[in-house]
């Protein structure tokens, strides 16, 4: 992408987890210098991109991915009211991804972590919450028709949970319309293959690239 | 530093001994005439009683019952406090802790006790916490995280009073407010005492029978003490950005304090083995470099003080720490117990084996949800991977029993123990 110098700074600010001189810069374009919303949205996920690549290659960690949503929220709370859309005209996303803790099992880091990296990284996610009853996820499935349902738990009474409602999927004959991805503390290839799941990811980073993979977009 | 029990007679002293003696000879580096195994379950005791979680926490005779039984089944070499660690209901409820959901309280009565992850001090409040970090206590975090102690917030400030403005400065115990909270600590303190009472008299028990304690006392790491119940794990991340010298100034007070607090605990209970779980230190958590700035020196303080005190620091490594083995192996040889979660226990003694001795670390979800025989092949594995070497190796789960682990799996556990290593 091709930026000028002082794109080039708001982006590697806020690769570098620089959030003052980030917010300064985004502010005054924003709010002062009349740059297109849209542009300075554009360059934060450029420098998103460059986050989840350090995180990726073992630089960055849980730390930088929270800071790095802090300032992304900040940014677009300023930026989004601005946005002048026309119908039809928002980003078109990649996939949609319904995510949230299975019942019994009130933990939600890592699901928050995952559901925002999939945010940034160009998925629709809807993301339901901690102790989801297995009837809750099928009328939400219902209503929101996912690529990716997601299946978070810290717990090891989640390995039940899951696969109680995975085996519920089945039941209601909805099992074959999306991947079922799962993710939490304990998780391991013993579990997956326990709860019946597609696939388990250790990371945030993990559960973009089995959603990519699944939706057919190139890792 | 002795455990203080009822001292056990003839024949059970003797089994208590060769038990107690091969825990401390895996401290001391030793290798013992035989691998011990170690039990400690929380819930997982409502299982295998056929008991809810709800009674667990709350039916002090049902669950030194069954705790006992587990106990005579298992014949482990040391056991967890297993009364202390579960029948809390009461007190929980005296105090109207809010930071947990249990049952009854949140969660159904057969499901385990949660922690709730919240900002329970705010980013701004680090310079009350480290200018006066009692009246912090006092006026401030107590009322935040249980309700008897809603009122403190009227308590006078301490620092300052003198002469007759100490005599004027106490009024605020007239308050309405604080009399009331002040009896309801009282109350709950009571209720503590009788729910420490049958913990204490389930320990000197299994002591009678011939069972040593580990874990009896705990402590928790200064990085992990305001993450986990100050400032909530991501408050706490952002704060390694946006308040890096407060935090580090905080950390360093509370290594002190902590230290002070455990020696004196542990010493009031007579206890020397110190379990530490440990939460934030996995690989996955955090760089190399936060790691080492932020959170291993004011723990390795703390254990080096703990240490110089006499006792043992038993952290509990949870989830895996690979990358974290050869910082952690800074600490005296011979004094120390690492248990790890998943960390693979092979490279754990090929890095820490000559420094301390190791606990663990036999997987959940094989426990949970695989058959006897491949938790046997599972002990086998530790046993050649790291017994059989010369590794001083307690057996245990990979944090205690998982709650949902079939009887028949524990039974293996054991079992598989005894066969492969004496």
């Amino acid at each position: 992408m091709e930026m000028n110098a002082r794109e080039e700074a708001l982006v590697k600010h806020l690769a570098d987890m620089e959030e003052d001189e980030a917010l300064e810069i985004a502010k005054a374009m924003l709010l002062e210098e009349g740059v297109d919303p849209l542009r300075v949205l554009e360059l934060c996920r450029t420098a998103m991109d460059m986050v989840g690549k350090r995180f990726e290659e073992g630089e960055y960690f849980l730390p930088e991915l929270v800071l790095a949503g802090e300032m992304l929220d900040t940014i677009g709370a300023i930026a989004k009211p601005l946005i002048k859309t026309a119908p039809g005209e928002e980003a078109k996303k990649l996939g949609k991804v319904l995510i949230g803790t299975v019942h019994g099992d009130l933990h939600d880091i890592g699901k928050n972590i995952v559901t925002f990296m999939l945010d940034i990284n160009g998925f629709e996610v809807k993301d339901i919450g901690v102790d989801v009853p297995v009837a809750t996820f099928i009328d939400e499935i219902r209503a929101y028709r996912p690529d990716v349902v997601g299946l978070s738990g810290f717990l090891t009474l989640a390995f039940d949970s899951m696969k109680e409602t995975i085996a519920a999927f089945e039941a209601a004959g909805m099992r074959q319309d999306f991947k079922v991805m799962i993710g939490g503390g304990q998780i391991d290839e013993t579990v997956r293959a326990y709860t019946g799941a597609d696939a388990f990811g250790v990371n945030a980073v993990e559960a973009v690239s089995l959603c990519r993979t699944w939706t057919g977009v190139a890792a | 530093m002795t455990t203080i029990h009822d001292v056990p007679q003839g024949e059970t002293k003797l089994a208590y001994d060769a038990r107690r003696q091969r825990i401390l000879d895996c401290i001391a580096l030793k290798q013992p005439d035989r691998m011990p195994v170690v039990l400690y379950a929380t819930f997982w005791l409502a299982k295998y009683g056929g008991i809810t979680c709800k009674e667990l926490m709350y039916d002090y005779e049902k669950t030194a019952a069954v705790a006992t039984r587990a106990l005579e089944e298992f014949e482990p070499d040391a056991v967890a406090p297993l009364v202390q660690i579960t029948a809390a209901g009461r007190s929980l409820e005296a105090i109207g802790f809010k930071q947990l959901q249990w049952p009854g309280h949140g969660v159904g009565d057969n499901q385990p006790f949660q922690y709730l992850d919240r900002e329970y001090m705010k980013a701004e409040e680090y310079d009350d916490f480290l200018f006066d970090p009692t009246g912090y206590y006092l006026r401030t975090y107590l009322p935040r995280v249980a309700s008897a102690f809603e009122g403190f917030e009227d308590l006078p400030s301490f620092p300052g009073l003198h002469y007759f403005r100490l005599v004027a400065g106490i009024r605020p115990f007239a308050k309405p407010s604080v009399k009331a909270a002040l009896q309801k600590v009282i109350a709950a303190a009571e209720e503590v005492e009788t729910f420490i009472g049958h913990a204490t008299a389930w320990n000197r028990d299994a002591a009678a029978r011939g069972y040593p304690l580990i874990n009896g006392a705990v402590a928790v790491s200064p990085y992990d003490f305001i993450a986990d119940y100050f400032r909530g794990a991501t408050g706490m991340m952002k704060d390694l950005f946006r308040h890096k010298d407060r935090l580090l100034a905080l950390l360093d007070k509370a290594s002190d304090f902590l230290t002070r607090q455990t020696i004196a605990t542990a010493r009031a209970s007579g206890q020397d083995i110190v379990q530490i779980p440990i939460h934030w230190a996995p690989d996955a958590f955090m760089s190399g470099k936060q790691f080492e700035t932020f959170w291993w020196p004011p723990f390795r303080k703390m254990m080096m003080g703990m240490i110089d005190a006499g006792l043992v620091p038993m952290p509990l490594w949870e989830a895996d720490c690979t990358k974290r083995l050869e910082i952690i192996r800074d600490v005296p040889a011979g004094k120390c117990i690492y248990w790890f979660e998943r960390t693979d226990m092979g490279r754990a003694f090929e890095v820490l084996g000559d420094t301390v001795a190791l606990r663990g670390n036999i997987s959940p979800s094989l426990l949970t949800t695989g058959r006897p025989d491949e938790v046997d092949a599972a002990v086998k594995h530790l046993v050649d991977t790291v017994w059989a070497k010369g590794g001083n190796l307690m057996l245990d789960a990979a944090f205690g029993i998982p709650d949902e682990t079939p009887v028949e799996n524990v039974r293996a556990m054991f079992d598989a123990a005894r066969r492969y290593a004496g």
